[in-house]
């Protein structure tokens, strides 16, 4: 390569007994947009916090400019002119966007001239091409100021090598877009050299130069993105070829399943959290509701899981009030599998199969006379495992020591265990891997096919594009814009989700 | 001149400042403790000790104020012990707090035994009442020699946390350790330094009831005071001057009761006596409020 900017030499790194990198090497060309890539746990966090300093590998060299640098902090890194913007916010809430800035600052002077050191903030930040209030708390930033607060922080200290980490996940797309082509523009005019670490093609095949794939700690390919197809990243990314979606039944007759009308509901005295929301979803439908997060989708699965009960407002089926009571559930076959299913619909310290009977524990052959019937509990169970393809030690494991694509595949067994006819999923792949998601999308399919009317809500709007029949933009607690799958726009889709 | 009700003013003024100093010393103690991200419950256990090593170091060296700077010392030992223990990966602090204090009451009632008896030099006062001639106003402003350190250090804190690099980075250890790392600063250390300077301001403030007031070494000598400013640092919402109004109003609260009695009213004085405890009640039912919350530090996660 002619002027690799960092070059990775047989890093390794462990943590306990997971080898987390295993002898990766790679080089990154100066002056290019580099996509890091890689299914969950394959270390591509890791080595960026390697490069950074924020850990220290085992073994291994690291070359910056060519030449070999010890780099034991990420303080070290940026002298060396490499920032990392972090998956999670690495910014302080309660602090000001200047003390923010201030803090990044290689050495703070002992005591703070606030009116000078705000001078010359206001004078930096004038050079920006995005503008935030330098007064303003960052609790009170939206995700799209924080994400540039962190990018301008990297270049408050002057690091001409940016590493961002899944920096598109909390955005809409319209910001996504925004923070990318600004990043992109600092790559052509100003030889920034950019690496993101991404598992969305959109972002590769959108704005990248070059990538490199890791997977299980180990670097596996990479180079130019033009030389790949998506096909050949995702082999790369998972060891084989990627099971196929099912084909979509087409259903010819309309039949209204689900029905929700005018759902209202507040959060204390007066904020409206829903309202007034309705939608329809028909027999064998996938109905995809896409919004940016915090605009009543979790109070909308609550009210839908019969956690909350709404203000006013109704959910029928079949043209039948329903109450989101166990009986009426049992008795239409309305099921939920709301997001972070660990925490909103498993007992974490029961068995696998346990979990999985929660759902109909209560009933003949599981149970009789009051007494719950283990062995049949368990057949089951080791029915649902293999059907559903859960990688489970055994079904008496508790459910909390299973990977979080497992999990899901559990929960959703369980949920599609009764042949459900309504399903309502919140996020259903959110922190899932390349196989996981696409199982897990492959099971939502399935349902659809058997007839199932499937409400979805995603915050991952390539999700909603991906499975949806019909899409739904939820924005302050109402739908604010309808339209089939076939005619969807991205643009119109991510205005409205803006609210626009 | 009559006095009248004009006596249990200036008996509370005189309570307040008499009261309220080892009350803002834990509680600056504490507040620097909680900026940088930890809490410390183990104030009781410095406090005792420092009110023992304080006396006994007054009783050996002859000066008093010597006695404190051991005192502050043996706290910080303290301070540096816990912060040392909670450094290491799933310590809970507050356990870890409450095995600190109960140590520093046992082994302050073990050593301390010996030193019951003898007198010890006491902390000089002055009167800032010279206005006036009356002795029962000179008493009511009778100043000791910490209180007006006590506020200084509120001060010093109140302007240090904002405007000078060391504050900035207490606060950024409080308020979140990824981003701290991710900045390159050592978290660990910043809060083993804080919870010390922590702990030794609790040790002065033991020394305090040593050497001052009450003034002697017994076993019964704190009674809980250095649990109560580790609440009053919540109601003072973590801000180094809300530190020292609180424990003034504490101080007067206590106060009332011996103030009633000077003045002659006997009536209820139990009641009064009370006062304080009521206070805290209080202080406690009206703050309640998850929006305040947001004050605090958010590695002490008490805000969700």
């Amino acid at each position: 390569m002619a002027n690799p900017v960092i070059s990775v030499k047989n890093i390794s790194k462990s943590f306990g007994v997971t080898k987390a990198l295993d002898k990766v090497t790679f080089e990154i060309e100066e002056g290019t947009f580099h996509a890091l890539m890689g299914e969950n746990g394959a270390g591509k966090s890791t080595i960026a916090k390697c490069i950074m300093g924020y850990y220290g590998a085992d073994d291994g060299e690291l070359l910056i400019h060519g030449s070999k640098t010890a780099i034991t902090n990420p303080k070290d890194a940026h002298r060396h002119g490499v920032g990392m913007v972090y998956q999670h916010f690495m910014l302080v809430d309660n602090m000001t966007v200047a003390e923010n800035l201030m803090l990044a600052r290689e050495a703070l002077p002992f005591v703070f001239n606030w009116t000078r050191e705000k001078k010359s903030l206001i004078e930096f930040m004038s050079t920006m091409p995005f503008q935030l209030d330098l007064k303003k708390l960052v609790r009170d930033l939206s995700a799209g100021e924080k994400q540039k607060l962190e990018i301008i922080k990297m270049l408050y200290l002057n690091c001409k090598v940016l590493i961002l980490d899944e920096p598109t996940s909390v955005l809409t797309p319209d910001e996504a877009d925004n923070i990318l082509s600004f990043l992109k523009r600092l790559v052509i005019e100003n030889k920034f050299t950019v690496i993101i670490i991404t598992h969305k093609f959109r972002e590769v095949f959108g704005y990248a130069d070059t990538l490199s794939v890791l997977r299980k700690g180990k670097y596996v390919g990479g180079g130019k993105v033009t030389g790949f197809t998506k096909a050949d990243i995702a082999e790369l990314m998972v060891g084989n070829k990627v099971s196929e979606m099912p084909q979509r039944r087409n259903y010819a007759d309309n039949v209204l399943k689900l029905q929700l009308l005018d759902l209202y509901d507040k959060e204390g005295s007066d904020i409206a959290v829903l309202n007034n929301l309705s939608l329809k979803v028909k027999k064998g439908e996938i109905y995809g509701i896409a919004g940016v997060s915090g605009n009543g989708q979790k109070r909308l699965v609550e009210i839908l899981a019969g956690q909350k009960t709404a203000t006013s407002g109704k959910i029928m089926v079949d043209a039948k009030e329903f109450v989101p009571m166990r009986k009426a559930m049992q008795e239409t076959k309305f099921y939920c599998l709301p997001e972070e299913p660990i925490k909103n619909a498993c007992v974490p310290e029961m068995s696998v199969a346990e979990n999985m009977s929660l759902r109909f524990f209560d009933k003949v052959p599981f149970h009789r006379k009051g007494i719950v019937i283990k062995k049949n509990i368990n057949e089951k169970a080791e029915e649902l495992i293999k059907k559903f393809n859960v990688k489970t030690p055994s079904p008496q494991t508790p459910i909390k020591s299973l990977s979080g694509g497992n999990v899901q595949r559990a929960v959703l067994a369980r949920e599609l265990s009764e042949d459900a006819e309504v399903l309502v999923v919140s996020n259903p792949c959110f922190g899932l891997d390349f196989v996981a998601t696409v199982d897990v999308r492959a099971l939502i399919i399935q349902a659809r096919n058997k007839g199932t009317a499937v409400l979805l809500l995603s915050e991952d709007l390539d999700e909603i594009m991906e499975l949806s029949d019909r899409v739904g933009v939820i924005y302050n607690g109402t739908i604010v814009y309808e339209t089939s799958a076939g005619e969807v726009n991205i643009k119109i889709l991510g205005e409205k989700m803006a609210g626009n | 001149m009559e006095l009248g009700p004009w006596l249990i003013v200036l008996a509370m003024i005189g309570g307040a400042i008499r009261v309220s100093t080892p009350f803002l010393f834990v509680s600056l103690g504490e507040c620097v403790t909680e900026k940088s991200g930890r809490i410390n419950l183990g104030h009781e256990g410095s406090l005792i000790m420092g009110a023992m090593s304080g006396y006994g170091a007054s009783l050996f060296t002859g000066s008093a104020w010597l006695g404190i700077l051991v005192a502050g010392l043996v706290g910080s030992l303290f301070g540096l012990f816990h912060s040392w223990i909670c450094n290491k990966p799933g310590v809970n602090h507050t356990a870890m707090g409450i095995a600190l204090m109960m140590l520093g009451t046992g082994l302050a009632f073990f050593f301390g035994k010996p030193l019951i008896k003898p007198t010890a030099p006491r902390l000089g006062d002055f009167s800032l009442a010279w206005f006036s001639a009356l002795p029962q106003v000179k008493q009511a402003f009778l100043i000791n020699g910490l209180f007006p350190i006590g506020l200084l250090v509120a001060v010093v804190f109140h302007f240090g946390f904002k405007y000078s690099r060391w504050g900035m980075v207490v606060r950024l250890a409080g308020e979140s350790a990824e981003a701290g790392t991710a900045l390159g600063y050592n978290i660990n250390k910043t809060r083993v330094i804080a919870t010390s300077i922590g702990s030794f301001l609790s040790g002065v403030a033991g020394a305090y009831l040593s050497l001052y007031y009450p003034g002697s070494w017994n076993e019964g000598l704190s009674s809980g005071q250095g649990l109560m400013a580790v609440a009053l640092v919540i109601f003072a919402r973590w801000k180094p001057m809300r530190c020292f109004t609180a424990s003034l109003l504490f101080g007067a609260a206590s106060a009332l009761g011996p103030a009633l009695q000077s003045a002659g009213y006997s009536y209820g004085y139990y009641l009064f006596n009370a006062a304080p405890y009521v206070l805290t009640l209080i202080i406690i039912s009206v703050s309640v409020s998850t929006k305040k919350f947001n004050d605090a530090p958010g590695e002490l996660h008490v805000s969700e």
